[in-house]
């Protein structure tokens, strides 16, 4: 492709185009209410750097961390029933899905953020509580991965952009659960079972083209006995005023590892960075600008920085087959309704192969995850089938919202309808790592 | 309890499919895709193996014979059964040859029919028969129900007329199972199947076709002219029962598409596995890297590949898992049949593009794999017809409605 350069007209143009974006337009009040609000909100955030966030505090001196028994997987048979306790969960999340989180999709994307009782609902229905073991004051009983995907489905089916936001903290909660030594589940994981647990998130994605989560750019140097952290992590979920990150970075002499970064230090920088969709999961850059931590902030070894790429792709997938059934759902009645040439326009092989695909996909996608979220719970390796669903996903979600928005055709691309903004969330898949964990 | 693997009480079938495959299969399957219309007598051993192996295995037959929605009152649990058994060894035998796997003896779609709708006396007498299955006709494929062969009661008997096409193992086997129609003003309802054992005065093999791919296997055209057959032959019920429509000859499909799908998951399987070996040779790695955008093209395309190949399989098994637990799966057979069907062509025709002048030449059976697939996205339904049942349901929409 021939490269162009800016001439005399582009430098004009961009004049123009940098007065017609200055707060002078905002003062007189051109924009629109909503887009002002984010405009607001992310200049609010820009200050956050030295807003006061949370401290954390070791309670009692444990010995030894709390693990969680995996949930196994009953057996030799193929099966695809979830235990009882798991489609108790799938229940309760479907219902908060249906009863909370759609109803308030809409305003939460404007603002950028679910609002407060949004936040209290998903904390009545436990979903922190149950990533913390009995012993640290949690409900958590067992880890099962396959329940996690299960909830993400469901809450992915409600709003993928809120779910983002509920479960960041979560998968920062499994984490710890799943990795942490005795003193850093005291620190950290005791405070997910508290009345309000901490905004938390799993920070890999960094800001690159092409970017491998398994080579961080982020990097540790050992100095002394510290390590001395450089970096920017991307699109974080609840990024710009997060209390605790577990960040990826390429620790000197030691490789890829996760390290816990409490952002209440000043060499943390935490700025807004909304993106095309999500925009309800408060996404933010991080910059850490050589931030001081101990060896007490390393969360397990190689191996746990590798599943959590793993896990972190699999509960997106999960969010993705719960958006992807959501947009089948609305385009089957809407079809078989929307009259076009004398009869619906179902009754077209154009649009009802279209629709059959979805439905195939939708369940492909699905049974993808599951196998690799079920062989985590039985302890087999997963990483094969994670990177298959992951692939898989990434494919398939992003035709399955962008055949949604076609079979609404221009209804679809009005915000009339959620399918333009579930489009967009789908995006996210295959480009977001961590943020989330199964 | 959610898990998604292959149960281990059916590793030794598996194996003993897989040791068939690629013991048995593989040194002959060039030798047949040459020598077209050629009975491969190898197989009369095996079909010993396969009897041997249906009679020791109490969870009925490792062959088509154990397609049948489950039967026993087993209420509780959940049961992997011969659905599963089947299709787990069908995807094994066709990772070696899908012609030869289409050739076994005592094997044939005719065989699965008569498990789905024959009566205990039928059964009784048909068994261990090798059944091919004769619904096509030179004027009516994909609808079925415009089959113009008809079956005439006379005393007795039913005297048939007709003339099917493209029946699989119609030369070698020794009973064709015809879809005919009792009165062909009525349609649907009217249309039922008999069991016509060769030889039957009246019954004639008209030719074999040449073909592009599964040469092993024979396709056949049989002519019926006046061939009489007993009534008792009639597999079902001999009312013309308007309110059940196309309902009883249909339900095979239920259980044989996931077997078809399962062909196309083994065939496809010998491909991606034989094109990571020649790519290695080349220097290529693959595997599974995180890394999607700094591997080499021909690595992401094989892990994408394979993926669409694991959702195939996957689907697949879910459709015989429904299957074995008493569930309606015709919504789901259809979908594994519709996905399998295609990436079966999709996957082999890449990897021959993949390995290149090696996935073209003779010498590798790349290229045959690439020109056997394609027909398990045709019979037992087209890629279409699946894509319609999968949208009717899905839609809740009619065949009037969704044509
Ligand atoms: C090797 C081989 C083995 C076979 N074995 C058997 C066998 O054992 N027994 C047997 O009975 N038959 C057998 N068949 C026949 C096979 O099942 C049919 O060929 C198949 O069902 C398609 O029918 P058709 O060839 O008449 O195609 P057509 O029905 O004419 O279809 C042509 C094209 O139109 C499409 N089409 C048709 N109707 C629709 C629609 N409503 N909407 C959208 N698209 C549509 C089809 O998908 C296809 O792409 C075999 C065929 C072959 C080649």
């Amino acid at each position: 492709m021939d490269e162009r350069k800016r001439d005399i007209q582009g430098v004009g143009l961009s004049l123009l185009n940098r007065f017609a974006g200055s707060e002078v337009v905002d003062k007189l009040g051109l924009r629109k209410p909503a887009e002002k609000a984010l405009y607001q909100a992310s200049k609010a955030s820009f200050g956050a750097a030295s807003m006061a966030r949370r401290r954390f505090k070791s309670v009692s001196q444990r010995l030894r961390p709390e693990r969680m028994e995996r949930a196994g997987d009953g057996g030799d048979l193929f099966d695809l029933t979830p235990s009882d306790e798991q489609a108790m969960m799938q229940e309760a999340a479907r219902r908060f899905a249906e009863e909370v989180l759609r109803p308030a999709a809409h305003d939460a994307e404007a603002h950028a953020e679910p609002s407060k009782d949004v936040w209290s609902a998903a904390h009545e229905l436990g979903l922190a509580m149950m990533a913390v073991p009995e012993a640290l004051g949690g409900a958590g009983a067992e880890r099962s991965a396959v329940t996690s995907g299960l909830v993400a489905e469901q809450l992915g089916w409600g709003d993928p952009g809120q779910a983002c936001a509920l479960l960041a903290p979560v998968g920062v909660a499994h984490a710890l659960a799943c990795w942490g030594d005795a003193a850093q589940q005291d620190r950290y994981l005791r405070a997910f079972a508290e009345d309000t647990p901490p905004d938390a998130a799993l920070a890999l994605l960094e800001p690159a083209a092409a970017f491998d989560a398994a080579h961080p750019g982020c990097r540790a140097e050992r100095q002394g006995n510290n390590w001395i952290v450089t970096g920017e992590k991307a699109l974080v979920p609840l990024g710009p005023f997060a209390d605790l990150l577990i960040v990826g970075a390429d620790c000197e002499g030691l490789g890829p590892r996760l390290l816990l970064v409490e952002t209440r230090d000043e060499r943390v920088l935490q700025t807004p960075e909304p993106g095309m969709g999500l925009r309800a999961a408060s996404l933010g850059r991080v910059q850490l600008h050589g931030v001081v931590l101990g060896d007490d902030a390393v969360l397990g070894d190689a191996d746990s920085y590798a599943q959590a790429i793993d896990l972190a792709r699999l509960a997106w997938c999960s969010l993705a087959v719960g958006c992807a059934q959501a947009v089948l759902d609305l385009v089957g009645p809407y079809v078989t309704e929307r009259q076009a040439f004398g009869e619906p326009i179902a009754y077209r092989q154009g649009v009802a192969f279209t629709v059959a695909d979805m439905a195939i996909e939708v369940d492909a996608m699905r049974l993808m995850t599951w196998r690799a979220l079920a062989r985590h719970d039985a302890g087999l390796e997963f990483h094969r089938e994670a990177v298959l669903a992951h692939r898989y996903c990434a494919e398939h979600a992003m035709q399955l919202g962008s055949d949604g928005v076609q079979m609404l055709g221009g209804h679809g691309f009005v915000t009339e309808y959620p399918v333009e903004r579930w489009y967009r969330d789908l995006r996210a898949l295959g480009i977001m790592e961590g943020g989330l964990l199964a | 309890m959610i898990r998604l693997e292959e149960p281990r009480k059916f590793r030794p079938l598996v194996n003993q499919a897989h040791q068939v495959a690629a013991e048995i299969f593989r040194p002959i399957s060039r030798k047949y895709d040459r020598a077209e219309h050629a009975y491969p007598k190898e197989l009369d051993m095996l079909a010993a193996l396969l009897d041997g192996l249906n009679a020791g295995n109490s969870q009925a037959g490792a062959g088509v014979g154990g397609v049948s929605r489950s039967a026993d009152g087993d209420a509780e649990g959940v049961r992997n059964g011969s659905n599963m058994n089947i299709v787990l060894a069908f995807t094994e035998l066709c990772w070696g040859d899908v012609g030869l796997a289409l050739s076994l003896p005592r094997q044939g779609l005719g065989n699965a029919a008569i498990v789905a709708v024959a009566n205990e006396e039928q059964k009784q007498r048909f068994a261990g028969c090798w059944a091919g299955m004769a619904i096509t006709e030179p004027g009516a494929g994909s609808d079925s129900a415009a089959i113009k062969t008809t079956a005439t009661r006379d005393g007795d008997d039913y005297v048939i007329n007709g003339e099917k096409i493209y029946i699989t193992a119609g030369g070698r086997c020794d009973h064709v199972v015809v879809w005919a129609s009792l009165d062909l003003k009525v349609g649907r309802p009217a249309i039922k199947s008999f069991v016509v054992p060769k030889g039957t005065p009246g019954m004639d093999l008209v030719r074999l076709d040449h073909k592009m791919g599964i040469r092993a296997s024979d396709t056949a055209t049989i002519r019926f002219s006046d061939c009489r057959v007993p009534a008792a032959n009639l597999l079902g019920s001999p009312e013309i029962d308007t309110s059940k429509g196309f309902g009883g000859v249909m339900q095979t499909f239920d259980n044989t598409r996931p077997l078809v799908a399962a062909m196309a998951v083994g065939v496809s399987r010998a491909a991606l596995e034989r094109s990571r070996e020649l790519l290695a040779e080349a220097g290529i790695e693959t595997g599974y890297s995180t890394d999607r955008w700094r591997q080499t093209a021909a690595a992401a395309e094989l892990t994408a590949l394979e993926a669409e190949w694991e959702a195939a399989r996957l689907l697949t098994l879910r459709a015989a898992w429904m299957a074995d637990n008493g569930q309606p799966n015709s919504l789901q057979a259809s979908m594994a049949k519709a996905k399998a069907g295609r990436i079966g062509t999709r996957i082999t025709l890449r990897c021959a593009e993949l390995c290149g002048a090696l996935g073209y030449g003779e010498d590798e059976l790349l290229e045959k794999w690439a020109r056997d697939s394609k027909i398990l996205d045709i019979f037992e339904g087209t890629q279409q017809i699946q894509l319609l049942i999968v949208a009717r349901r899905v839609l809740g929409l009619t065949s009037s409605q969704l044509k």
